[in-house]
């Protein structure tokens, strides 16, 4: 497995498998400020025409980025993040959740300055399907 | 109909928002992120930070309030109730950490109408009490036309 210190192109991150659950949304809500209630209200979720009350975007966009921060050990190296949504997550109202899985890997490493970063391109499935498009984030790698 | 020219124009700047430790814990409690340089201030401290980081999505917690009020302002004209979130940048001039006082300006960058939608580009400009870049964020908003 890679490490940030001698990152090269192709290698992959740690994947992360996550359970995102309705108590998460609330949670999600209530420290981010979103309270739309398609994340919450199945009433409003139909409404809006979708499935059922789906994840937040900026959510499944900050799980998705631990497997960047996760692997480089400090958020203050991350220089930028970026991402489509391409697919709703739909939350299901039981134990379980909505499974994620997250894959990360590195699209290059650059070097000015003295300074290498890595690009690393990032993947979101959902019930067998991409739920984020293009997600790329530039890392600062520790010397 | 959104009113097009708001278009190239850009909101006063909003703040201070004062970046707390705990808001910075309990948004990394609530997207799971472990990292102990946004929960323990020894930690941050021991590894040369001057507080606790924050996540790297976390300026949503104080940009997405402001661009809601914006979008929820009748004179703009936007249908906020079936908006939906098409793309999110953000590009970091440095890290957020406990204890900053930020202020953020909105910029109308694009409006545009195709198939049936209205596709809105907003850009916050994110700085520090000193006038310092911190960050930019671009959000692509989409609702039906």
């Amino acid at each position: 497995m890679s490490t940030p210190q001698n990152a090269a192109k192709g290698d992959e991150l740690p994947p992360l498998r996550l359970h995102l659950t309705r108590a998460d949304l609330v949670r999600y809500a209530g420290a981010s400020g979103d309270f739309n209630p398609i994340h919450w209200s199945d009433r409003v979720a139909g409404l809006a025409g979708l499935p059922g009350v789906i994840a937040h975007g900026m959510l499944t966009m900050a799980v998705a980025g631990r497997v960047v921060t996760d692997w480089v050990g400090d958020p203050s190296l991350v220089r930028s993040y970026s991402t489509r949504f391409t697919r709703p997550v739909v939350v299901p109202d039981d134990d379980t959740g909505a499974l994620v899985e997250i894959t990360g890997t590195v699209a290059d490493v650059t070097e000015s300055d003295g300074v290498r970063i890595a690009r690393i391109d990032v993947k979101a499935v959902f019930d067998g399907k991409s739920v984020l498009g293009r997600a790329t984030a530039e890392v600062v790698l520790p010397g | 109909m959104p009113d097009e020219s708001f278009v190239g124009r850009s909101l006063p700047a909003a703040g201070p928002f004062q970046v707390g430790r705990e808001k910075i814990r309990e948004f990394a409690a609530a997207i799971g992120d472990a990292s102990p340089l946004s929960r323990d201030l020894d930690v941050a401290r021991a590894a040369g930070h001057p507080d606790l980081v924050a996540p790297p999505t976390f300026s949503t917690t104080f940009t997405m309030p402001l661009i809601e009020a914006f979008l929820r302002d009748p004179d703009f004209g936007w249908d906020y109730t079936r908006m939906v979130h098409g793309d999110q940048r953000i590009t970091f001039h440095r890290a957020i950490h406990g204890g900053d006082e930020l202020f953020t300006t909105i910029h109308v960058d694009e409006l545009r109408t195709r198939a049936g939608s209205h596709m809105l580009t907003l850009r916050c400009e994110v700085a520090d009490a000193a006038g310092e870049p911190v960050a930019t964020t671009s959000s692509l908003l989409v609702t039906q036309a």
